[in-house]
């Protein structure tokens, strides 16, 4: 173990550099926001995932932001275990019918300022599974959206891309 | 009972059994309500007959099984006049959840079936039956001084929504009941209707960590139905994209079941090396997950030969440092005191419930579909499958890293002897049956259609390897700690999209 720590310690950090900011992003919060999302959380951002009905291909992608060539903490966005400790829903699938009442209940218990970030074809509108009798279609059905990050899956520097511009959103620079 | 009775193929034809000449490969059987019972009496003493799959149609039960001993493979099915057919649930505590999922989608009953509450209808659909409208009542369980945690639907991790209610003396579980169904979206309703290509998108968002192996069997039970064959080129490329699904999975899992016993810098060199797989199928196929490549009729593109030479990198990677990370978990004896002998499910159980994957070959049930019922181009690859007897959180660990090994191999060999020609061969527009089976690296996938004249699902039927191992979970937490369930659950590693579908 010890010439693997060693070799990690020589070879400096695998992680990449940070994409741009998701533009369309920054300008759909500055739209839905209207400027009153001035709060300051510092340069700190806390998730909680929310899997509305996906098929688990965003909750791959998004766990896929934690290894070490994303390493998504080095920006002070943080995914915790609770909506108690939440800043940020980060929310997947076209909603069942059978998650819409825990999906309500976790926003609920999410304390404000509060963001809603739809990820996902699904979570944006249902995505190939919108009109079955078993999805509402969409988490703004349920809860108020105020970002979305296409894509089937997107794929992670999409997701980090616009988790950045939420993150300068909050913090007031734009 | 005479040896001829317990031949599969020679019982389901001897009893009332009509044979249905459309379905491919393997045989299927119209039985009569005398013959179906005789089926669920003499499945309780026969119990090297699988039962692979129990689904439903409008008006008929099918139920898929494989003779454990011949190897044949045959389906049974019955139609249902009166909306109920004799429960099989009684002989295999496999088919309990399947049959309450039956009653839930199709309104089928399964007569003589224990346990009779909703399954995947919580009593929010529009179209629900009534009996999923009732309050759910979870099993009772007595005793002194037992608590009750209740877990779910939403987790703590960044995983799929289920619900757990443990119920634990002090430290230790004494039982664990599941609850399913948060994530049922439907898929079977939208598959039918549809064109085999619409169709095909579905199959391949079943289950996002096994995009590959549900296409795969789709597209087989397609081919089979309609009577076609992709091409050799095809057949390889499907190979590869499952063999980099296998290792992609099974390196996030060994991270991640070392990261539930803290032992997080596994966890980040697996997800770096997990990453580069991923970015290897993105750069060969255009696609992370691979989604949408795996087509009735072969791939949907070529692989980029660009990608080949990153290929060859990643194997030489991943055989350099999976050594050393193995014998960095083999060597820590406190990591070892979290994993061996933890989560144990007995060889009894994983042949009870025929369950595959690693779950199945940890506990020496040897069943792998690319070497018990193969298909090309694994016939003609050399590969082993490696199976354990102990069933614990340290043998389904080993297993995975055992199967990196072999995936390795195959996807050297597959680049070595790429055969030229075409990726697809057009899929005629007709009537036809058929089922599939493939390994994915959960375990196998089943998967059975049925296509009308113009080219349209009737009934499309992907059933996730998930069916099987779910219910061995509850088994496998029994008399552990609390504390462990995390790493058990991780090392079963269940879909709930896939089960709930």
């Amino acid at each position: 173990m010890l010439t693997l720590l060693a070799r990690a310690l020589l070879q400096g950090p695998m992680t990449e550099a940070a994409p741009e900011a998701d533009r369309d992003g920054l300008a759909e919060l500055a739209r839905k926001l209207k400027g009153a999302a001035q709060a300051r959380l510092g340069r700190s951002l806390a998730i909680r995932e929310v899997d509305a009905g996906s098929c688990n291909g965003c909750e791959l992608e998004i766990h896929a932001l934690n290894n070490p060539i994303y390493d998504i903490e080095r920006f002070g966005i943080r995914f915790v275990a609770s909506p108690r400790h939440a800043d940020v829903l980060l929310v997947t699938g076209p909603v069942t019918a059978n998650m819409a009442e825990a999906l309500e209940r976790t926003w609920r218990a999410t304390p404000g300022p509060k963001w809603v970030v739809a990820t996902g074809d699904c979570a944006v509108d249902g995505g190939c599974f919108a009109g079955s009798y078993a999805v509402v279609g969409g988490v703004n059905k349920i809860v108020p959206v105020d970002l979305t990050i296409k894509g089937c899956p997107p794929r992670p520097r999409d997701i980090l891309a616009g988790l950045l511009a939420l993150l300068e959103t909050v913090e007031g620079k734009r | 009972m005479a040896e001829a009775a317990r031949d599969l193929v020679r019982f389901l034809s001897v009893a009332g059994g009509r044979l249905v000449a459309a379905h491919k490969p393997w045989p299927r059987y119209t039985l009569d309500l005398a013959g179906w019972r005789k089926l669920a009496q003499t499945l309780a003493d026969v119990p090297h007959w699988a039962l692979i799959d129990l689904w439903a149609e409008p008006d008929q039960a099918h139920a898929a099984l494989r003779d454990e001993i011949s190897g044949a493979i045959a389906i049974a099915s019955l139609a249902c006049a009166d909306r109920r057919f004799p429960a099989l649930s009684p002989a295999r505590p496999a088919a309990d959840r399947l049959e309450r999922a039956m009653r839930d989608l199709f309104g089928l009953d399964a007569e003589g079936a224990k346990d009779r509450r909703a399954w995947l209808d919580h009593g929010r659909w529009p179209v629900g039956g009534d009996h999923a409208k009732e309050r759910y009542e979870f099993l009772p369980v007595e005793g002194e001084g037992l608590h009750v945690i209740p877990v779910g639907p939403v987790h703590a991790g960044i995983i799929e929504p289920g619900y757990f209610r443990f119920t634990a003396s002090g430290e230790t579980v004494v039982r664990l009941e599941q609850r399913l169904g948060f994530v049922h979206k439907g898929i079977e309703g939208l598959m039918a209707g549809r064109s085999v290509a619409e169709a095909a998108k579905f199959a391949s968002r079943v289950s996002g960590d096994s995009a590959v192996a549900h296409s795969l069997a789709f597209a087989r039970a397609v081919e089979a139905a309609l009577g076609v064959e992709a091409p050799p080129r095809a057949h390889h490329l499907r190979a590869l994209m499952a063999e980099l699904e296998r290792v992609a999975n099974h390196l996030g899992d060994f991270g991640a079941i070392l990261n539930d016993v803290s032992f997080p810098l596994m966890h980040a060199h697996c997800g770096a090396l997990r990453e580069k797989t991923l970015r290897a199928a993105d750069a060969a196929f255009g696609h992370r997950l691979m989604m949408d490549r795996v087509v009735p009729g072969g791939v949907a593109r070529d692989i980029d030969p660009a990608a080949l030479p990153a290929l060859r990198a990643l194997i030489a990677e991943l055989r350099r440092i999976m050594p050393r990370l193995a014998h960095i978990y083999d060597e820590k004896t406190s990591i070892q005191d979290r994993t061996v002998t933890t989560g144990v499910v007995s060889a009894a159980q994983v042949n009870r419930f025929a369950a595959g994957g690693f779950v199945g070959r940890a506990a020496g049930r040897g069943f792998d579909a690319r070497k018990s019922v193969p298909y090309p181009p694994y016939d003609a690859l050399a590969f082993d499958v490696p199976v354990l007897t102990e069933g614990d959180v340290n043998a389904r660990v080993w297993i995975r890293i055992r199967e990196i090994e072999q995936s390795l191999g195959l996807i050297e060999q597959i680049v070595d002897r790429l055969p030229d020609g075409k990726i697809s061969v057009e899929i005629p527009v007709a009537t036809g049956e058929g089922a599939a089976l493939v390994e994915g690296f959960r375990g196998e996938v089943f998967a059975s259609v049925k296509i009308d004249g113009q080219g349209r699902v009737v009934r499309a039927r992907p059933r996730d390897p998930s069916w099987l191992q779910w219910p061995l979970l509850e088994a496998a937490i029994l008399d552990n700690i609390v504390a462990d369930f995390p790493v058990c659950n991780k090392s079963f590693n269940c879909s709930y999209s896939g089960h709930d579908l």
